[in-house]
């Protein structure tokens, strides 16, 4: 599937779907966004949904295929059923996609996310955001004597719980990488 | 054959590949190799406008006009800024625009050097596509893919971005070959749907098709496919302001235009249908009036040939990606193979309560002796010019509309004006890229005063080049378009919607050695067309109308077509707060 060339029968199937049920409800979906590796193709991306009013809640993007020249990024976003289809379509019109995946339409698939985060604490606090670390699986990557960096991949949802457990222990700093994912099976 | 030459040689070399034969440009510090190059050289012509702005506008009237993409030659930094507008009138109505700009050297860029701006990033948002060549071995397969990626699919204005350094380098030329990018947008449609909308045609009550630029875009074989659809059904048809002419308007099954100013029938017809059948047109807010209650009884097919524009405004029922031609021309097929059926009882019974409509006469105005309305002047102007090898083009206001209700168009390609950005200033050069494509035509921008000034500085470009474009100003003595609105939504508080300290048309025109024409009776106005009509050379035709004229029917915003407002109708707090927020 490149960009604008919907697959036949696509307008009944497939990420792109022509004959949604509008409704109002907001959702929240995971794009894979297959682009040509060109200068300022980011911009071009980003620029649409701020041009179009579109909401980002996170973005990630990188070289996935040197020869190729292919870049993939993830886009993770919200909006009514009909906004989602509307950045689907509008996001093939760009002239460096190549394929525009809603992952969350041909799931399931698996989302990551790796995030540092930074807690600050003597004592007992210490001790208590070690434990949980351990629990969540996040791994010590730097530390002083009152200070800890942890590293935590895993789905966003684990991210926000880590750090909202960590929040009264210290958190000073979060650094996100943003939602990286891929579909399940072959 | 791929030979050695400088990137400036390439970009005259791959136009020529691509048979272009007009440029219309404007010289400067970083296109200067390249300008060299055209100096060197007969088989592409140069316009020199007077502004970049009339470039872009000029040669999106030479592609309306020919179908074929428009050129456009500009310098770095304020040349490429005034490109701006037209680049974002040309993807607003999908015209396809290449647009060259030259730019500092590689090794400059990012050092805010003299004439320096970021082309392709103030353009990204307002081009289809848009390139920085860095290389001048990439230089002539980025001109063929710009061409490529202008004219495939839906249509719409590219840019590419030359460092003089690029152009002063050597590198390989390769000639243009059939384009392997990705970009290979679909044309056909899904057999599937498209059965499926013969199925509705077949059984439909009160069809009618809405049928729009997309239509124009996709060629005169599509017009043709559209006419053929439309007579062996004998379903009733309207348009929107870019798709005039796909129909002949002399056609048995014409409704006229739809929309905010568009005709009664037309919108009530839009608003009672059973099967609506867009083609190639994007429920625009100017069609739609109030979506919530838009067409609320009908089925509704759209096809056309962005994805993104179907459902975009309304929800369809049977949606189509493809090109109008290929998909007119499946739905022929399939409609043929099926017997020809039609609900022969029902539509006829559709068009006689369509006739009840057009009864109403929607178009009809107070004539005056005394004063030239300028719903007469177009009367005049229609009847006089109909049968000549005409093309229009307009500038932005109530004249545009006045002009499309009453002028009359047979054929595609006949009608230029900037729907989708509503841009003043248009009209002019527009016409002039027309008459450099059509030398022998009769062009006609039919202006109002206020637009017409916006681009005024291509009277020179029109001497220079003796082309012999009419311009038929409405001249209203104000903002009228603007001025209306103001009567309607703002307590008729005329907030700077003059047109004060107005020039003399006739002098200005002499003084760029064209010939100026000033009426003003009803009486004279017919020969003041003749004369217009017979004088060879561009033509200022100041024609001095009534002022304070309202263009009707309307839909005021914020309301449903079956709420339209018709001549005489009482105007005052006809739009609601909700309405008045909308543009
Ligand atoms: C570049 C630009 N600026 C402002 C407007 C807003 N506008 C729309 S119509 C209009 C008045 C046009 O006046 P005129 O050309 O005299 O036409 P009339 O409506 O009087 O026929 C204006 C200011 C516009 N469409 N384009
Ligand atoms: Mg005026």
């Amino acid at each position: 599937m490149s960009a604008l060339h919907i697959k036949k029968g696509a307008s009944k199937h497939s990420a792109y779907n022509l004959r949604p049920t509008f409704s109002d409800v907001m959702e929240r979906h995971t794009l894979a966004v297959v682009v040509e590796n060109e200068p300022g193709v980011l911009a071009r991306v980003i620029g649409l949904f701020s041009g179009r009013g579109y909401n980002i809640e996170s973005l990630t993007v990188a070289e996935v295929d040197h020869t190729g020249h292919r870049s993939r990024i993830t886009i993770v976003t919200t909006g009514t059923p009909q906004v989602i289809e509307q950045i689907k379509a509008q996001l093939g019109r760009i002239v460096s996609v190549h394929e525009v995946h809603d992952l969350t339409v041909e799931g399931p698939s698996v989302e990551r996310e790796l995030a540092i985060l930074k807690v600050v604490g003597q004592g007992d606090k210490r001790v208590e955001a070690l434990r949980l670390a351990d629990i969540f699986r996040a791994n010590v990557v730097d530390s002083t004597l009152n200070s800890f960096i942890f590293e935590i991949t895993g789905a966003p949802e684990k991210i926000e719980a880590f750090s909202d457990l960590m929040r009264p222990l210290g958190l000073t700093e979060v650094a996100r990488t943003g939602v990286a994912a891929l579909l399940r099976g072959d | 054959m791929t030979r050695e030459m400088t990137g400036a040689k390439m970009v005259v070399q791959a136009l020529k590949d691509q048979g272009v034969d007009t440029v219309f440009g404007y010289p400067g510090g970083a296109v200067l190799p390249i300008y060299d190059e055209i100096f060197l050289q007969n088989d592409i012509r140069h316009i020199l406008v007077r502004h970049e702005q009339g470039a872009v506008h000029a040669a999106e009237g030479y592609a309306r006009s020919t179908g074929k993409p428009g050129v456009v030659l500009v310098t770095s930094g304020p040349g490429a800024t005034n490109a701006v507008t037209g680049l974002t009138d040309a993807l607003l109505d999908s015209i396809p625009i290449i647009v060259l700009t030259g730019q500092v050297p590689t090794f400059m860029i990012g050092s805010d050097a003299f004439q320096e701006a970021d082309t392709v990033g103030i353009t990204r948002p307002c081009t289809k596509h848009n390139w920085l060549v860095k290389d001048t071995d990439a230089l002539p397969g980025v001109i063929h893919e710009a061409f490529h990626v202008a004219t495939a699919g839906r249509p719409g204005p590219v840019l590419i971005d030359i460092p003089k350094d690029v152009q002063f380098a050597n590198g390989t030329y390769q000639p243009p070959k059939r384009s392997t990018s990705h970009y290979q947008p679909q044309v056909k449609g899904d057999l599937e749907e498209i059965t499926e909308l013969v199925a509705a045609m077949e059984t439909a009550k009160r069809p009618v098709f809405y049928t729009g630029g997309g239509v124009i875009n996709s060629g005169p074989a599509a017009s043709q496919l559209l006419r053929e659809l439309v007579d062996a059904t004998g379903f009733p048809i309207t348009s929107t302001l870019m798709g005039l002419g796909a129909y002949p308007a002399s056609g048995p099954n014409w409704l006229g235009m739809l929309g905010m100013h568009g005709l009664y029938e037309a919108n009530m017809a839009m608003h009672d249908c059973d099967l609506m059948i867009a083609i190639g047109s994007r429920f625009d807010d100017r069609i739609t009036g109030r979506t919530d209650a838009f067409s609320p009884k009908s089925k509704k097919a759209h096809i056309d040939i962005d994805p993104s524009s179907i459902n975009k405004i309304i929800r369809v029922d049977i949606p189509i990606v493809g090109d109008v031609g290929h998909v007119l021309e499946d739905i022929l097929k399939v409609w043929k193979a099926r017997g020809r059926k039609t609900n022969v009882e029902a539509v006829r019974g559709w068009q006689a309560q369509i006739e009840k409509w057009r009864k109403v006469n929607c178009l009809a105005y107070k004539p005056s002796e005394k004063t030239i309305k300028p719903q007469y002047a177009l009367q005049r102007l229609e009847a006089l010019t109909k049968d000549h090898d005409r093309y229009i083009t307009t500038e932005v206001g109530q004249h545009q509309m006045w002009a499309a209700q009453f002028l009359n168009f047979e054929d595609p390609n006949r009608w230029m004006t900037s729907g989708g950005l509503g841009t003043m200033g248009y009209g002019f050069p527009a016409s002039i890229g027309v008459q450099i494509a059509h030398p022998d035509a009769l062009v006609i921008n039919v202006a109002g005063e206020a637009s017409w000034l916006m681009n005024m500085q291509e009277l020179g470009t029109a001497a220079q080049f003796r082309l012999p474009v009419k311009q038929f100003i409405l001249n209203n003595e104000r903002l009228g378009m603007v001025r209306q609105w103001q009567e309607l939504l703002h307590g008729s508080r005329y907030s700077h919607s003059w047109s004060e300290a107005l020039p003399d048309f006739v002098k200005l025109a002499e003084a760029f050695g064209a010939k100026g024409i000033l009426c003003s009776d009803p009486a004279d106005l017919d020969d003041a067309i003749m004369e217009m009509i017979n004088h060879d050379g561009p033509v200022l035709f100041d024609c001095l109308v009534e002022k304070h004229e309202n263009c009707f029917p309307m839909i005021p915003s914020g309301k449903a077509h079956n709420e339209m407002l018709l001549g005489e109708a009482e105007t005052h707090g006809v739009i609601d707060a909700a309405g008045a927020t909308m543009v």
